[in-house]
């Protein structure tokens, strides 16, 4: 039935997280605007300690995926019917708080969602039970390199088998790592690796690896200094003959003949339908902010907006807020859509896509109309809008551009390979 | 709990009107728009898939299921995906139907909903829309008065759909500044309906302006009776509904687009394949996708008792806006040939303009 109430379970943690976001974040997301490479460890400490309760790619959250029990006895109400989607509320709340801060969230992050999309049951063991226990800890993922952006073929790390075949030797030179710093080098996390095991294989013989934080031959080469989201680390890493157990590959290593099927570029895919929405998410957080803020500021102003005005008689300003709002509120359907079906166990790249297209250009779009509507005031780092402005525009860029993701989506409408539709 | 699954029952709707709207509406299409009537036996067929009927009290020979927005838009949408016209069309006795099934008395609902559940199309419209460029239907320039035992209603209506042959025009009226509604017999004095309207769109709806000159109802026919109606639910409703139908006729306007792009060969290959085209139709599919679903959550909202007022206002304006952009896009996919009448795109993007003008209309 189509229904748009949230479960109970959703509201509290909403409740819970908001709170966490007024106090916590909100104080501190100036600070660490202007100090690019400290950490909140204040906020980091407190998701530590609460992250794993609320199932944030913690204990929870593993503990209700099908692999560690049976979803079918589960109660109607019950967390798990609807993980994805508490998933996607929670990170838009930690957005709206900071988004920066919400990226610096210890837990397994993409690299943990991508064991959790295509590891075994093993591997899932192994790696991401860390993410609930001891000291926080992150993960990440690395796939762009300086030379290969949306154009993953051309993806030129390399992993060789060792002598012995007991091991893979990655050497490659990765960018754009979120939270890279913190996952490899700052904690015992995790980073999953994307390399090819065969460079003349394009596609079919991208791989991903895990490598364990702190492993010998992987070093975080820079820190990026970044137009926004910067209370979290972008880092470049080099990898030099960087040895990792022949265990760590995720999936199969075996490399397909082209038409035999991509698995390794499948399991990319299959976590881009996890991690789209939730990065349209995070964006819609951010725009969710800006808009509130706006519309706070003119109320206060006593030129509170009207829903009802008929056309002729609203203001330009009020045109706008309508269409920031509406805005807002389509790419976030299309965002609960997508995880819903997640929720349901149906596929959905498609809807993935649609969302994080949508997402990604609403929010740029809302949030620089809320810097142009408050004039000084918005411009002003006296506010936190400019701020967010800057926040919102990375959406439109990582976990595959906008035209990246329009490409996808023309792709699966019209039924064309990456070849028909390039 | 967040669903976006409609009901097995909707679903088993939703194909029945597929089928009709496939087999039937579509290859009526263009020569409808052409001749600027309906066949009457499209009508009938149309009228006889019984849509209105389900909500319909059982003692007034319905099936007595409580009214879903939700349904609506999802049957609405449908409709409009065939013909906007048609659909207009046959969703026109809900505009006295809902508004009585809300608000009724319990003389009008005796009176007036039988009729949705009979097999003869029911001679029924209303009159919500003025021919001013600054209509706001809650501050409307038609008056009503209290005279003696009854109403006096003055003023100047248009875009009232069928009311050369309606019996019974439900007529919205200022009445001390808010916005009451007045079941309106066709024969009473001073009420005339003008000649038929010629627009740029809808052609085949037949719609008319409506002129009442004192013309006097007795205190019957004031809609909800001394309680009246609070117009800007009904005006939620009319939201909703004409979401649903601009999803509708967008979701048409993409599929022929899509369709097209992939026949179409340019420069050795499908004009699909090239990204200028390939990225318009991604973008309009996802619009149409999004409109849908802040049409669902609105049309929820209905549902649940809410007013809506908010979230079908910003449906509705979204609504307007995607259907008018997906249908110019699809005469742009279509280059000059989206041009000729012989596609129905041009006739997609004529429609897809009412949505913003045709106010009041789509209670359903």
């Amino acid at each position: 039935m189509i229904d748009f109430k949230k479960p109970e379970g959703i509201e509290r943690q909403v409740a819970q997280i908001t709170n966490v976001a007024v106090q916590v974040m909100r104080p501190a997301a100036r600070y660490f605007d202007e100090h690019e490479h400290e950490r909140p460890w204040d906020f980091i400490n407190a998701m530590w300690e609460s992250g794993a309760r609320a199932g944030y790619r913690g204990r929870q959250a593993r503990a209700a995926s099908p692999d560690y029990g049976n979803v079918e006895t589960l109660t109607a109400d019950s967390p798990a019917r609807y993980r994805n989607l508490l998933m996607m509320h929670t990170i838009e709340a930690l957005s709206w708080g900071d988004a920066g801060m919400y990226l610096s969230s210890p837990g397994g992050n993409l690299g943990g969602a991508a064991i959790e999309a295509v590891g075994t049951p093993e591997q899932k063991e192994r790696f991401l039970t860390r993410f609930s226990e001891g000291e926080p800890k992150w993960g990440a993922m690395a796939m762009t390199e300086p030379q290969a952006g949306s154009d993953t073929a051309r993806i030129a790390t390399t992993a060789r088998r060792s002598e012995d075949g007991k091991e893979w030797i990655l050497n490659g030179e990765k960018i754009f790592v979120t939270g890279g710093y913190m996952a490899g080098e700052a904690s015992s996390g995790l980073i999953v690796v994307w390399a090819t095991v065969d460079p003349t294989a394009g596609r079919a013989g991208m791989k991903s690896f895990v490598v364990e934080g702190g492993t010998p031959g992987m070093t975080v080469a820079r820190l990026e200094k970044k137009h926004g989201i910067r209370a979290s680390d972008t880092a470049a890493i080099n990898f030099v003959d960087c040895h990792i157990p022949f265990d760590n590959i995720l999936g199969s290593p075996e490399v397909h003949q082209a038409g035999a099927g991509n698995k390794g570029f499948a399991g990319a895919m299959k976590t881009f339908d996890a991690t789209r929405p939730a990065v349209a998410a995070g964006a819609i957080g951010i725009a969710r902010a800006s808009l509130e803020f706006v519309k706070e500021h003119l109320e206060k102003q006593g030129r509170a907006v009207r829903y009802d005005a008929p056309y002729h008689q609203q203001t330009a300003v009020e045109r706008d807020v309508l269409r920031m709002e509406a805005q807002l509120k389509a790419a976030w359907l299309l965002v609960l859509r997508a995880a819903s079906q997640m929720d349901e166990g149906l596929s959905n790249p498609l809807e993935a896509s649609m969302s994080k297209t949508k997402a990604g250009e609403a929010v740029t779009w809302i949030t620089q109309k809320a810097v142009e509507i408050l004039g000084p005031e918005g411009y002003s780092c006296k506010n936190l809008v400019e701020k967010w402005m800057r926040d919102a525009k990375i959406n439109d860029l990582y976990e595959g551009t906008g035209q990246i993701n329009r490409l996808i989506v023309a792709r699966r409408l019209l039924g064309y390979s990456s070849k028909e539709l390039q | 709990m967040i669903s976006f699954q409609p009901t097995e029952d909707q679903k088993l709707v939703i194909e029945t009107i597929r089928r009709y709207v496939k087999e039937r509406v579509v290859k009526a299409r263009h020569d409808s728009d052409e001749n600027r009537a309906l066949p009457a036996a499209l009508v009938a067929e149309g009228w006889g898939l019984g849509l209105l009927a389900g909500w319909i009290p059982e003692e007034y020979g319905g099936l007595g299921e409580p009214h879903s927005a939700v349904s609506a838009a999802l049957y609405a949408e449908e409709l409009a995906a065939g013909d906007l016209s048609l659909g207009l069309h046959l969703l026109t006795p809900a505009l006295v139907g809902l508004p009585v099934l809300r608000y009724g008395t319990a003389e009008q609902r005796k009176r007036y909903l039988p009729a949705l559940a009979e097999d003869t199309f029911p001679a029924l419209t209303a009159a919500w829309n003025e021919p001013k460029w600054d209509f706001d239907p809650l501050k409307l320039r038609t008056t009503a008065r209290r005279e003696g035992d009854g109403y006096v209603l003055d003023g100047h209506k248009a875009l009232v759909p069928l009311a050369e042959n309606a019996v019974t025009i439900l007529v919205y009226a200022a009445e001390e500044g808010t916005t009451q509604a007045f079941l309106v017999s066709r024969n009473t004095a001073g009420l005339t309906v003008g000649p038929r309207e010629k627009n740029m769109g809808l052609q085949a709806l037949a719609t008319h302006e409506l002129h009442l000159e004192a013309c006097r109802v007795p205190a019957e026919a004031r809609l909800g009776g001394a309680e009246g109606i609070q117009a800007s639910h009904l005006l939620a409703f009319s939201r909703v509904g004409l979401g649903a139908l601009a999803v509708g006729l967008s979701r048409a306007a993409l599929e022929y687009a899509m369709n097209y792009a992939k026949e179409r060969q340019a420069f050795g290959r499908a004009i699909a394949q090239f990204q200028s085209i390939a990225f318009m139709i991604a973008e309009m599919a996802i619009e149409v996708d999004a409109a849908r679903l802040m049409v669902w959550e609105a049309a929820w909202e209905l549902d649940e008792g809410n007013e809506s007022l908010q979230a079908s206002a910003l449906a509705k304006n979204y609504c307007d806006e995607v259907a008018l952009q997906v249908a110019d896009r699809s005469v742009q996919i279509l280059g000059g040939h989206g041009y000729i009448r012989e596609h129905p795109v041009e006739l997609f993007l004529r429609n897809a303009r009412a949505f913003a003008v045709i106010n009041g209309l789509g209670i359903i």
